[in-house]
């Protein structure tokens, strides 16, 4: 059994430590680039969300590398995403290839059934075996996002240019090689002594951006035109509202973010008071809390006919009044032109950037007259 | 004399000026791009220059548009702007307490808000263009009308003819349907402009206060029948400002002028640049698994530039101190 799952961020981290466990052999697809967006292009339907499209590309390009047996993951909620592996499976299926497909429910389906998927994909462990591995993984997986959480506030004040990601890399190698909770409990601390130590210098009038959005869209670079590292390398210190294990884990208060699902439903409610699908609400409450702690700006990203965020969509002009911080969405499908999106990006720096230096002088004028 | 270029390279049209120290307009030309930048900033320039009757030293050169960065390595420009920008940076300087900026060019449109001569607002049109100047362009071509005398006819309209707007090939179908019926050419045409202004209000300004000053510029501005359709849908005056069809630049050129007063010299080459032959390439790099697509700019064998890495090494000018294990893919 060789098994491949499409790349969502750091998930491929993730799995292949959780398959090496399993002593299962993990072909993680070759990195997402236009070639996989083209197989996805090719193979799916039109009206499908550009998640749906990478995936398939990506599983097309895993088979190619030599696995059998795709994993996906599945899902209960109103979003489309969670029949996407049976669609997959009939596409990929259409096309000839000889495979095996293996969708991981959440736990919240049913617990049997989530203990048969991993029998399957893991034969040679015992179920107490299966459940170490995935907690050992789970919390490996945690402190890789917490890297990522950290290159974010890092490279907005980086010295040397690169320093962050050189740092990264650094850490995430370190962490690859610990497999034993003991090893694992040491290179995190090295992982984040290594990315505390990326020299910073001391900016005091910076720009803050918080990025909120659709799951998937978020966490892949490719899709996202990477642009965490686009705004850090600006200078922007760079939140954003979701992590891998805050998403895929069973705690409700998102340890990464640092912000509980209560707490944003709270935030969310005067303008969306019930869940709508996919990250619609998250979308709204993230961008409330970000709006609440002072950000410069809320950037949305979401994939072109995503349901859950058009409806959020179409409720931040009223934050962005109610709040006075600026909002831009981004409708993000099959184009591969950056230049659009720099475009708009650039602007949008501008403006807030104009924005705090107008308010800032607003503040001195106030000053000045009451020492007058 | 001292002055200051500014260029913007957008999809239809690219557009030069030069600016004196005061932000008047010393010579301005607006020039079709036609899928070759390079080629049609050489000829801006020789028109620049043709236009000129006095010694001009430039000070410093500004680059917005699409190809923004492609010029600013071309010419050697101080300052790189969006063009959102550079649009309101030029309004301002037309109507200082300007409020709302329409600019609707060849296939971008957009809309920009303004308070106390701060951007606090902006939209862009993302998954369509239908409404923008290749639209109205197209029509002028195959209702045999030249897109100068549009506006003109557009005007002798009593009222417009309803043309659905939302997508512009339907919009030529329901056209197409109301010639067929008899409707008349004037009130096509006008009802196309209604069509226009309705799917810029719809695409870009939904939830946004539209209040006044309102700038109207771009090419598009051009067409008084455009003019007219926004004024009767928002119900306030619009303004067309002279260089209504080079603003781009002129923001370009003002933000020069701003960015040049921080440093010692500009660093534009010179009106020579429309001599020299530009050659640009691409590849792909295959030094790590993010296969950047990165491009060129070369000049008699001198590499200016090389963008689009995500690591940033190839942004360096001599290929000699990149790393050799780093080579092209092809």
């Amino acid at each position: 059994m060789k098994i491949t799952s499409p790349h969502m961020g750091n998930i491929y981290l993730l799995l292949g430590d959780l398959f090496k466990r399993f002593e299962v052999e993990y072909i993680p697809p070759p990195p997402t680039t236009n070639r996989t967006l083209q197989l996805g292009i090719r193979y799916s339907p039109e009206f499908a969300c550009l998640p749906l499209k990478v995936t398939v590309g990506n599983f097309i390009e895993g088979i190619e590398r030599g696995a059998d047996t795709l994993v996906m993951a599945g899902g209960v909620g109103p979003c489309r995403f969670g029949y996407y592996a049976e669609v997959q499976k009939r596409i990929i299926g259409s096309l000839g290839y000889n495979f095996n497909m293996i969708t991981v429910e959440p736990i919240g389906a049913g617990l049997v059934n989530f203990v048969k998927t991993f029998k399957k994909l893991a034969p040679k462990s015992s179920i107490k075996e299966i459940y170490k591995s995935i907690k050992t993984s789970f919390i490996k997986a945690q402190v890789f996002d917490f890297v990522e959480k950290k290159a974010f506030e890092a490279r907005a004040f980086e010295i040397k240019k690169g320093a962050t990601n050189v740092a990264v890399k650094h850490a995430t190698e370190i962490l690859n090689s610990a497999f034993t909770p003991t090893e694992l409990g040491e290179a995190k601390a090295e992982a984040f002594r290594i990315m505390n130590a990326v020299e910073k210098k001391e900016e005091e009038d910076y720009l803050k951006i918080g990025i909120v959005g659709e799951f998937f869209i978020l966490l892949e670079p490719f899709c996202n035109f990477d642009m965490c590292e686009w705004l850090g390398n600006r200078g922007v210190l760079v939140e954003r509202s979701v992590y891998l294990t805050d998403w895929i884990g069973s705690s409700k208060e998102n340890p990464v973010a640092g912000i509980g699902e209560e707490e944003i439903k709270k935030a969310a409610k005067p303008y969306l008071s019930h869940f709508v699908g996919g990250e619609g609400l998250p979308t709204i409450g993230n961008s409330v809390k970000f709006a609440q702690r002072g950000f410069d700006g809320v950037i949305q990203l979401f994939p072109f006919t995503c349901m859950p965020d058009t409806i959020a969509k179409s409720i931040l002009p009223k934050i962005s009044r109610d709040f006075d911080i600026p909002i831009l969405s981004f409708v993000i499908d099959e184009q591969t032109a950056k230049a659009g999106v720099i475009t708009r990006l650039e602007a949008f720096l501008d403006l807030i950037r104009a924005r705090k230096n107008s308010r800032f002088k607003a503040k001195e004028k106030v000053v000045e007259t009451v020492n007058c | 004399m001292e002055g200051y270029l500014g260029i913007d390279v957008g999809s239809v049209s690219t557009n030069l000026v030069i600016i004196n120290r005061e932000n008047r307009i010393i010579a301005s030309v607006y020039t079709r791009t036609m899928g070759r930048p390079i080629e049609a900033v050489q000829r801006g320039m020789v028109e620049l220059n043709q236009q000129l009757d006095c010694e001009i030293e430039i000070k410093g050169a500004g680059t917005t548009g699409s190809a923004r960065y492609l010029t600013a390595a071309m010419v050697g420009a101080d300052v790189v702007k969006n063009e959102i920008t550079a649009h309101a940076v030029a309004a301002i300087n037309v109507i200082p307490e300007v409020k709302t900026v329409i600019e609707i060019g060849g296939q971008d449109s957009k809309i920009i808000l303004l308070q106390n001569k701060v951007v606090v607002d902006f939209a862009m049109n993302t998954v369509c263009a239908a409404g923008t100047g290749s639209f109205l362009d197209h029509q002028s071509a195959r209702l045999g009308v030249p897109i100068e005398k549009f506006g003109e006819l557009a005007l002798k309209a009593k009222n417009g003819v309803q043309i659905a707007g939302r997508c512009s090939v339907f919009a030529e179908s329901d056209m197409i349907h109301k010639q067929q019926m008899g409707y008349c050419l004037e009130e096509i045409v006008y009802g196309l402009c209604e069509a226009l202004v309705r799917n810029y209000l719809n695409n870009l300004s939904k939830g946004k206060e539209i209040l006044s000053p309102v700038v109207f510029q771009g090419g598009v501005a051009a067409n008084a029948g455009m003019k007219r359709a926004f004024e009767e849908a928002l119900n306030v005056e619009i303004i067309i400002p002279p260089f209504f069809n080079v603003m781009g630049a002129i923001g370009a050129a003002i933000l020069a002028k701003e960015q040049t007063e921080f440093q010692p010299a500009t660093n534009f080459r010179g009106f020579s640049v429309s001599d020299l032959e530009y050659k640009t390439s691409s590849f792909v790099c295959a030094g790590c698994s993010n296969t950047c697509e990165v491009v060129k700019i070369q000049v008699e064998n001198e590499t200016l530039a090389r963008w689009g890495g995500r690591c940033g090494k190839w942004e360096v000018a001599s290929e000699k101190s990149l790393n050799v294990t780093c080579k092209p893919a092809n």
